[in-house]
Protein backbone atom coordinates (compact mmCIF):
# COMPACT_ATOMS: atom_id res chain seq x y z
CA UNK A 1 0.00 0.00 0.00
CA UNK A 2 0.76 3.87 -1.14
CA UNK A 3 0.18 6.39 1.35
CA UNK A 4 -0.35 9.42 0.19
CA UNK A 5 0.81 13.03 1.67
CA UNK A 6 1.05 15.26 -1.23
CA UNK A 7 -1.01 14.89 -4.02
CA UNK A 8 1.43 17.36 -6.16
CA UNK A 9 -1.03 19.59 -8.19
CA UNK A 10 -2.44 17.12 -10.32
CA UNK A 11 -1.58 13.23 -10.12
CA UNK A 12 -4.27 10.73 -11.47
CA UNK A 13 -3.83 7.03 -10.92
CA UNK A 14 -4.06 6.08 -15.38
CA UNK A 15 -3.55 3.09 -18.08
CA UNK A 16 -3.61 2.88 -21.71
CA UNK A 17 -6.76 4.04 -21.32
CA UNK A 18 -10.59 3.24 -21.66
CA UNK A 19 -10.53 2.31 -25.13
CA UNK A 20 -14.12 1.32 -26.75
CA UNK A 21 -16.30 3.71 -25.71
CA UNK A 22 -16.17 6.72 -27.76
CA UNK A 23 -19.43 6.31 -30.09
CA UNK A 24 -21.04 6.95 -26.34
CA UNK A 25 -18.94 10.14 -25.75
CA UNK A 26 -16.28 8.73 -23.38
CA UNK A 27 -12.66 9.63 -24.10
CA UNK A 28 -10.45 7.21 -23.58
CA UNK A 29 -8.36 8.84 -20.78
CA UNK A 30 -5.43 7.08 -19.96
CA UNK A 31 -1.99 8.01 -19.55
CA UNK A 32 -0.98 11.62 -21.53
CA UNK A 33 2.16 10.33 -22.46
CA UNK A 34 1.92 6.37 -23.09
CA UNK A 35 5.46 5.78 -24.16
CA UNK A 36 6.59 6.90 -20.43
CA UNK A 37 4.16 5.07 -18.81
CA UNK A 38 4.59 1.96 -20.27
CA UNK A 39 8.43 2.26 -20.35
CA UNK A 40 7.76 2.57 -16.20
CA UNK A 41 5.87 -0.64 -16.58
CA UNK A 42 8.71 -2.42 -18.17
CA UNK A 43 11.14 -1.33 -15.59
CA UNK A 44 9.33 -3.17 -13.02
CA UNK A 45 8.39 -6.22 -14.79
CA UNK A 46 4.24 -5.10 -15.14
CA UNK A 47 2.37 -5.39 -18.70
CA UNK A 48 2.12 -1.96 -20.00
CA UNK A 49 -1.21 -1.71 -19.55
CA UNK A 50 -1.15 -1.66 -15.29
CA UNK A 51 -2.30 1.40 -13.45
CA UNK A 52 0.54 4.27 -12.72
CA UNK A 53 0.40 7.48 -11.09
CA UNK A 54 0.94 10.47 -13.72
CA UNK A 55 1.88 13.44 -11.83
CA UNK A 56 1.62 16.86 -13.36
CA UNK A 57 4.39 19.30 -12.89
CA UNK A 58 4.37 18.67 -9.28
CA UNK A 59 5.01 15.17 -8.36
CA UNK A 60 3.65 13.24 -4.90
CA UNK A 61 5.36 12.44 -1.15
CA UNK A 62 4.02 9.28 -0.11
CA UNK A 63 5.00 6.51 2.41
CA UNK A 64 5.59 3.13 1.12
CA UNK A 65 3.61 0.77 3.61
CA UNK A 66 5.55 -2.35 1.74
CA UNK A 67 8.22 -3.90 0.23
CA UNK A 68 7.66 -2.85 -3.21
CA UNK A 69 9.64 -2.02 -6.89
CA UNK A 70 9.32 1.27 -8.65
CA UNK A 71 10.56 2.65 -11.55
CA UNK A 72 9.46 6.38 -12.41
CA UNK A 73 9.43 7.71 -16.37
CA UNK A 74 8.87 10.93 -17.79
CA UNK A 75 9.25 14.66 -17.00
CA UNK A 76 12.70 14.71 -14.69
CA UNK A 77 10.96 15.74 -11.01
CA UNK A 78 14.26 14.87 -9.20
CA UNK A 79 12.72 11.51 -7.10
CA UNK A 80 14.42 10.12 -4.16
CA UNK A 81 13.50 7.92 -1.52
CA UNK A 82 14.11 8.75 2.24
CA UNK A 83 16.14 12.09 1.00
CA UNK A 84 18.40 10.50 -1.35
CA UNK A 85 18.01 10.84 -4.92
CA UNK A 86 17.27 7.89 -6.76
CA UNK A 87 17.24 7.54 -11.28
CA UNK A 88 14.77 8.23 -13.28
CA UNK A 89 13.99 5.57 -16.07
CA UNK A 90 15.36 3.55 -13.43
CA UNK A 91 13.95 0.15 -11.59
CA UNK A 92 14.15 0.77 -7.66
CA UNK A 93 13.31 -1.35 -4.42
CA UNK A 94 12.27 0.10 -1.57
CA UNK A 95 11.12 -0.93 1.23
CA UNK A 96 8.24 -0.87 4.10
CA UNK A 97 8.28 2.93 5.83
CA UNK A 98 10.80 4.47 3.32
CA UNK A 99 9.24 7.96 1.89
CA UNK A 100 9.10 8.59 -1.61
CA UNK A 101 9.29 12.45 -2.52
CA UNK A 102 8.84 13.23 -6.18
CA UNK A 103 10.01 16.85 -6.48
CA UNK A 104 8.71 19.27 -9.42
CA UNK A 105 9.29 19.10 -13.24
CA UNK A 106 12.43 20.33 -14.69
CA UNK A 107 12.20 18.94 -17.70
CA UNK A 108 8.65 17.91 -19.60
CA UNK A 109 5.53 18.44 -17.69
CA UNK A 110 4.31 14.62 -16.77
CA UNK A 111 6.11 12.02 -14.96
CA UNK A 112 4.85 8.65 -14.33
CA UNK A 113 5.41 6.26 -10.81
CA UNK A 114 5.51 2.01 -12.09
CA UNK A 115 4.77 -0.05 -9.05
CA UNK A 116 5.32 -3.72 -9.42
CA UNK A 117 2.00 -5.51 -9.62
CA UNK A 118 0.27 -2.52 -10.80
CA UNK A 119 -1.38 0.38 -8.65
CA UNK A 120 -5.15 -1.83 -7.48
CA UNK A 121 -7.82 0.08 -8.04
CA UNK A 122 -11.29 -1.05 -9.72
CA UNK A 123 -11.73 -1.57 -13.57
CA UNK A 124 -14.33 0.89 -14.68
CA UNK A 125 -15.61 0.24 -17.72
CA UNK A 126 -12.40 -1.41 -19.00
CA UNK A 127 -10.02 0.54 -17.25
CA UNK A 128 -8.49 1.69 -14.49
CA UNK A 129 -7.62 5.35 -15.66
CA UNK A 130 -9.36 8.47 -13.54
CA UNK A 131 -11.42 10.64 -15.78
CA UNK A 132 -11.70 13.52 -13.19
CA UNK A 133 -14.70 15.61 -15.36
CA UNK A 134 -17.10 12.57 -15.01
CA UNK A 135 -15.54 11.85 -11.80
CA UNK A 136 -15.04 7.70 -12.53
CA UNK A 137 -11.85 5.31 -12.66
CA UNK A 138 -8.73 5.50 -10.79
CA UNK A 139 -9.04 6.09 -6.98
CA UNK A 140 -12.22 7.59 -6.38
CA UNK A 141 -12.59 9.22 -9.83
CA UNK A 142 -10.24 12.09 -8.92
CA UNK A 143 -6.69 13.19 -8.24
CA UNK A 144 -4.84 11.84 -5.39
CA UNK A 145 -4.73 14.22 -1.82
CA UNK A 146 -3.13 13.47 1.11
CA UNK A 147 -4.47 10.52 2.95
CA UNK A 148 -4.92 8.49 0.25
CA UNK A 149 -4.40 5.02 0.62
CA UNK A 150 -3.83 3.06 -2.57
CA UNK A 151 -3.39 -0.82 -2.97
CA UNK A 152 -0.52 -2.62 -4.93
CA UNK A 153 -1.80 -5.43 -7.27
CA UNK A 154 -0.80 -9.03 -6.19
CA UNK A 155 0.98 -8.91 -10.14
CA UNK A 156 -2.15 -10.41 -12.21
CA UNK A 157 -0.38 -7.76 -14.86
CA UNK A 158 3.19 -8.55 -14.39
CA UNK A 159 4.88 -9.63 -17.74
CA UNK A 160 5.75 -13.02 -19.27
CA UNK A 161 8.26 -11.42 -21.18
CA UNK A 162 11.10 -13.73 -22.04
CA UNK A 163 8.90 -17.03 -21.68
CA UNK A 164 9.37 -17.23 -17.99
CA UNK A 165 7.39 -15.29 -14.92
CA UNK A 166 9.22 -11.82 -14.19
CA UNK A 167 10.39 -11.76 -10.76
CA UNK A 168 10.73 -7.59 -10.26
CA UNK A 169 13.02 -8.19 -7.67
CA UNK A 170 15.56 -9.23 -9.96
CA UNK A 171 15.02 -6.24 -11.98
CA UNK A 172 15.82 -3.72 -9.63
CA UNK A 173 19.44 -1.97 -11.02
CA UNK A 174 17.82 -1.75 -14.32
CA UNK A 175 18.50 1.59 -16.25
CA UNK A 176 16.62 1.95 -19.11
CA UNK A 177 19.63 2.77 -22.27
CA UNK A 178 20.31 6.36 -23.01
CA UNK A 179 19.26 5.87 -26.45
CA UNK A 180 15.27 5.22 -25.26
CA UNK A 181 15.51 8.04 -22.65
CA UNK A 182 13.79 11.17 -24.55
CA UNK A 183 14.72 14.96 -23.97
CA UNK A 184 11.39 16.78 -23.59
CA UNK A 185 13.22 20.20 -24.04
CA UNK A 186 14.14 19.08 -27.46
CA UNK A 187 11.09 17.98 -28.65
CA UNK A 188 9.39 21.29 -30.27
CA UNK A 189 7.86 19.74 -33.12
CA UNK A 190 4.43 17.40 -33.45
CA UNK A 191 3.53 15.51 -36.66
CA UNK A 192 0.31 16.45 -37.69
CA UNK A 193 -2.17 14.87 -40.39
CA UNK A 194 -4.29 17.88 -41.93
CA UNK A 195 -7.97 17.27 -41.63
CA UNK A 196 -10.98 16.47 -41.57
CA UNK A 197 -12.14 19.88 -41.95
CA UNK A 198 -8.99 21.64 -43.21
CA UNK A 199 -10.58 22.60 -46.52
CA UNK A 200 -12.68 25.34 -44.44
CA UNK A 201 -9.08 27.03 -43.72
CA UNK A 202 -7.61 29.14 -46.19
CA UNK A 203 -4.01 28.61 -47.97
CA UNK A 204 -2.39 31.19 -45.98
CA UNK A 205 -3.86 29.68 -42.69
CA UNK A 206 -2.55 26.24 -43.36
CA UNK A 207 0.68 27.43 -44.52
CA UNK A 208 0.50 29.52 -40.72
CA UNK A 209 -0.74 26.36 -39.16
CA UNK A 210 2.12 24.78 -40.29
CA UNK A 211 4.97 27.53 -39.91
CA UNK A 212 4.30 28.87 -36.13
CA UNK A 213 5.83 28.59 -33.20
CA UNK A 214 2.40 27.80 -31.28
CA UNK A 215 3.18 28.91 -27.19
CA UNK A 216 1.75 26.64 -24.82
CA UNK A 217 -1.05 28.57 -22.69
CA UNK A 218 -1.82 28.54 -19.09
CA UNK A 219 -5.17 26.45 -20.12
CA UNK A 220 -3.31 22.95 -21.05
CA UNK A 221 -3.97 19.92 -19.25
CA UNK A 222 -5.91 16.72 -19.57
CA UNK A 223 -8.15 17.61 -21.84
CA UNK A 224 -7.33 20.21 -23.97
CA UNK A 225 -4.37 21.95 -25.07
CA UNK A 226 -5.00 25.75 -25.57
CA UNK A 227 -2.07 27.35 -28.26
CA UNK A 228 -1.28 31.03 -28.18
CA UNK A 229 -0.12 32.64 -31.64
CA UNK A 230 -1.84 34.18 -35.09
CA UNK A 231 -4.87 34.29 -36.10
CA UNK A 232 -6.26 31.34 -38.21
CA UNK A 233 -8.57 32.42 -40.65
CA UNK A 234 -11.32 30.31 -42.34
CA UNK A 235 -12.90 30.64 -45.75
CA UNK A 236 -15.86 32.48 -46.46
CA UNK A 237 -19.09 30.43 -46.92
CA UNK A 238 -22.83 30.10 -46.45
CA UNK A 239 -24.06 28.68 -43.19
CA UNK A 240 -24.42 25.34 -43.80
CA UNK A 241 -27.92 23.79 -42.21
CA UNK A 242 -26.85 22.38 -38.89
CA UNK A 243 -23.84 24.45 -38.26
CA UNK A 244 -23.31 27.15 -36.08
CA UNK A 245 -22.46 30.69 -37.43
CA UNK A 246 -19.15 30.91 -36.68
CA UNK A 247 -16.96 30.52 -39.86
CA UNK A 248 -15.15 27.63 -37.67
CA UNK A 249 -18.33 25.53 -37.28
CA UNK A 250 -19.28 23.00 -39.33
CA UNK A 251 -22.28 20.44 -38.89
CA UNK A 252 -21.27 17.83 -36.21
CA UNK A 253 -18.79 15.64 -36.54
CA UNK A 254 -16.63 12.89 -34.10
CA UNK A 255 -13.18 14.62 -32.96
CA UNK A 256 -10.53 12.67 -33.47
CA UNK A 257 -7.73 12.45 -30.27
CA UNK A 258 -5.73 14.96 -30.68
CA UNK A 259 -7.66 16.82 -33.14
CA UNK A 260 -7.14 20.60 -33.55
CA UNK A 261 -10.02 23.22 -33.50
CA UNK A 262 -10.03 26.62 -33.95
CA UNK A 263 -12.70 28.28 -32.21
CA UNK A 264 -10.34 31.05 -31.68
CA UNK A 265 -7.01 30.22 -31.23
CA UNK A 266 -5.95 26.30 -31.55
CA UNK A 267 -6.88 23.91 -29.01
CA UNK A 268 -5.17 20.16 -29.55
CA UNK A 269 -7.63 17.48 -28.22
CA UNK A 270 -6.38 15.54 -25.46
CA UNK A 271 -6.94 12.44 -23.43
CA UNK A 272 -9.68 13.27 -21.52
CA UNK A 273 -11.37 15.75 -24.44
CA UNK A 274 -15.22 15.89 -25.48
CA UNK A 275 -15.44 13.12 -28.06
CA UNK A 276 -17.29 15.28 -31.09
CA UNK A 277 -19.06 19.02 -31.62
CA UNK A 278 -19.37 21.33 -33.93
CA UNK A 279 -16.09 22.70 -34.63
CA UNK A 280 -13.57 22.36 -37.59
CA UNK A 281 -10.91 20.06 -37.37
CA UNK A 282 -8.05 21.48 -39.09
CA UNK A 283 -5.50 18.89 -38.08
CA UNK A 284 -4.50 15.73 -35.94
CA UNK A 285 -1.90 15.30 -33.99
CA UNK A 286 -0.34 11.56 -34.39
CA UNK A 287 -0.62 9.13 -31.94
CA UNK A 288 2.96 8.86 -31.27
CA UNK A 289 3.58 12.47 -31.00
CA UNK A 290 0.62 13.34 -28.67
CA UNK A 291 2.74 12.25 -25.25
CA UNK A 292 6.02 14.55 -26.88
CA UNK A 293 2.84 17.55 -27.11
CA UNK A 294 1.80 16.36 -23.41
CA UNK A 295 5.26 17.17 -22.19
CA UNK A 296 5.45 20.38 -23.42
CA UNK A 297 5.47 22.99 -20.75
CA UNK A 298 2.99 26.17 -20.50
CA UNK A 299 4.87 28.93 -22.19
CA UNK A 300 7.26 26.30 -23.96
CA UNK A 301 6.88 26.49 -28.20
CA UNK A 302 5.86 23.73 -30.59
CA UNK A 303 5.44 23.70 -33.94
CA UNK A 304 3.44 21.47 -36.40
CA UNK A 305 5.07 19.07 -39.02
CA UNK A 306 2.36 18.52 -41.76
CA UNK A 307 2.96 14.52 -42.48
CA UNK A 308 0.35 12.00 -44.70
CA UNK A 309 -1.37 9.23 -43.23
CA UNK A 310 1.20 6.58 -43.89
CA UNK A 311 3.90 7.94 -42.39
CA UNK A 312 1.76 8.74 -39.25
CA UNK A 313 1.11 4.81 -39.33
CA UNK A 314 4.38 4.04 -40.09
CA UNK A 315 5.50 6.21 -36.70
CA UNK A 316 3.05 4.32 -34.83
CA UNK A 317 5.01 1.08 -35.93
CA UNK A 318 8.19 1.96 -35.20
CA UNK A 319 7.15 3.19 -31.66
CA UNK A 320 5.92 -0.60 -30.99
CA UNK A 321 9.05 -1.98 -32.81
CA UNK A 322 11.19 0.08 -29.82
CA UNK A 323 8.60 -0.50 -27.03
CA UNK A 324 9.31 -4.29 -28.21
CA UNK A 325 12.63 -3.78 -28.25
CA UNK A 326 13.00 -1.67 -24.22
CA UNK A 327 10.81 -5.10 -23.40
CA UNK A 328 12.98 -7.57 -24.42
CA UNK A 329 16.00 -5.89 -23.16
CA UNK A 330 14.51 -5.09 -19.90
CA UNK A 331 13.82 -8.96 -19.27
CA UNK A 332 17.17 -9.39 -20.64
CA UNK A 333 18.53 -7.93 -17.98
CA UNK A 334 17.63 -10.66 -15.40
CA UNK B 1 24.72 40.04 7.37
CA UNK B 2 21.65 38.63 6.32
CA UNK B 3 21.28 36.10 4.08
CA UNK B 4 18.85 35.91 1.40
CA UNK B 5 16.98 33.35 -0.39
CA UNK B 6 14.61 33.02 -3.15
CA UNK B 7 11.04 31.60 -3.56
CA UNK B 8 10.62 29.82 -6.18
CA UNK B 9 7.84 28.35 -8.57
CA UNK B 10 7.61 24.89 -8.77
CA UNK B 11 5.67 25.05 -11.69
CA UNK B 12 4.84 26.83 -14.85
CA UNK B 13 2.16 29.55 -15.21
CA UNK B 14 0.80 33.02 -14.86
CA UNK B 15 1.93 34.61 -11.65
CA UNK B 16 -0.77 36.48 -9.49
CA UNK B 17 0.28 39.04 -6.50
CA UNK B 18 -3.25 39.47 -5.29
CA UNK B 19 -6.30 36.67 -4.85
CA UNK B 20 -8.64 38.53 -6.80
CA UNK B 21 -8.29 42.03 -8.90
CA UNK B 22 -10.14 44.21 -6.08
CA UNK B 23 -8.53 43.14 -2.96
CA UNK B 24 -5.30 43.66 -1.53
CA UNK B 25 -1.83 42.01 -2.47
CA UNK B 26 -0.44 39.43 -0.73
CA UNK B 27 2.55 40.74 0.57
CA UNK B 28 4.51 44.48 0.20
CA UNK B 29 8.09 44.34 -0.27
CA UNK B 30 9.04 44.83 3.48
CA UNK B 31 6.85 42.68 4.81
CA UNK B 32 7.48 40.36 7.59
CA UNK B 33 6.53 36.43 6.02
CA UNK B 34 6.14 33.44 8.54
CA UNK B 35 7.28 30.25 6.88
CA UNK B 36 4.31 28.44 4.97
CA UNK B 37 2.93 32.25 4.60
CA UNK B 38 1.06 32.56 1.03
CA UNK B 39 3.04 35.19 -1.01
CA UNK B 40 1.10 34.59 -4.18
CA UNK B 41 -0.69 32.41 -7.09
CA UNK B 42 0.27 30.66 -9.52
CA UNK B 43 -2.67 29.99 -12.36
CA UNK B 44 -2.17 26.72 -14.62
CA UNK B 45 -4.31 24.25 -15.95
CA UNK B 46 -7.53 26.35 -14.66
CA UNK B 47 -6.32 25.93 -11.19
CA UNK B 48 -4.62 28.48 -8.59
CA UNK B 49 -1.98 27.17 -6.66
CA UNK B 50 -0.70 28.78 -4.15
CA UNK B 51 3.06 30.08 -3.75
CA UNK B 52 4.48 30.10 0.14
CA UNK B 53 7.68 31.74 1.38
CA UNK B 54 10.20 28.20 2.95
CA UNK B 55 11.28 29.73 5.75
CA UNK B 56 10.29 33.39 7.62
CA UNK B 57 11.99 36.44 6.83
CA UNK B 58 11.40 40.10 5.07
CA UNK B 59 10.54 40.72 1.87
CA UNK B 60 13.45 42.45 -0.29
CA UNK B 61 12.51 42.04 -3.63
CA UNK B 62 9.69 40.86 -6.24
CA UNK B 63 11.50 39.06 -9.41
CA UNK B 64 8.12 38.88 -11.23
CA UNK B 65 5.01 41.04 -12.18
CA UNK B 66 1.86 40.49 -11.08
CA UNK B 67 0.52 38.60 -14.24
CA UNK B 68 3.88 37.74 -15.69
CA UNK B 69 5.07 34.48 -17.07
CA UNK B 70 6.81 32.14 -15.26
CA UNK B 71 8.52 28.68 -15.91
CA UNK B 72 9.07 25.80 -13.95
CA UNK B 73 11.59 26.87 -10.60
CA UNK B 74 11.70 30.50 -11.42
CA UNK B 75 12.52 33.20 -9.04
CA UNK B 76 9.81 35.02 -7.95
CA UNK B 77 11.00 37.00 -5.16
CA UNK B 78 13.61 37.64 -2.85
CA UNK B 79 13.46 36.76 1.32
CA UNK B 80 16.15 38.06 3.93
Amino acid sequence: MIEIHEGGISSTVQDLGRSGNYHIGMPPSGAMDSYAHTVANYLVGNEADAATIEMTYQGITATVREDAVIAVTGADMSPSVNGDPIGMWETVAVEAGDELAISFATDGARAYLAVAGGIDVPNVMGSQSTYTLVGIGGHEGRGLEDGDRLAIGNGDGVSSAGGETASPEELVGTELAEEYVPDYAEEDSVRIVLGLTDYRLTDDAKETLCDTEWKVSPEADRTGYRLEGPDIEFKEREQPFGAGPNPSNVVDLGYPVGSIQVPQKPIVLMQDAVTGGGYATVGTVISVDRGLLAQRQTHKTVAFDAVDVEAAISAREQQTERLEAIEAEIAGER
Amino acid sequence: MSETTTINSPMPGVFYRRPDPDEERFVEVGDQVEEGERIGLVEVMKNFHDIEAPEAGTVVEFLVENEGEIEADQAIARLE
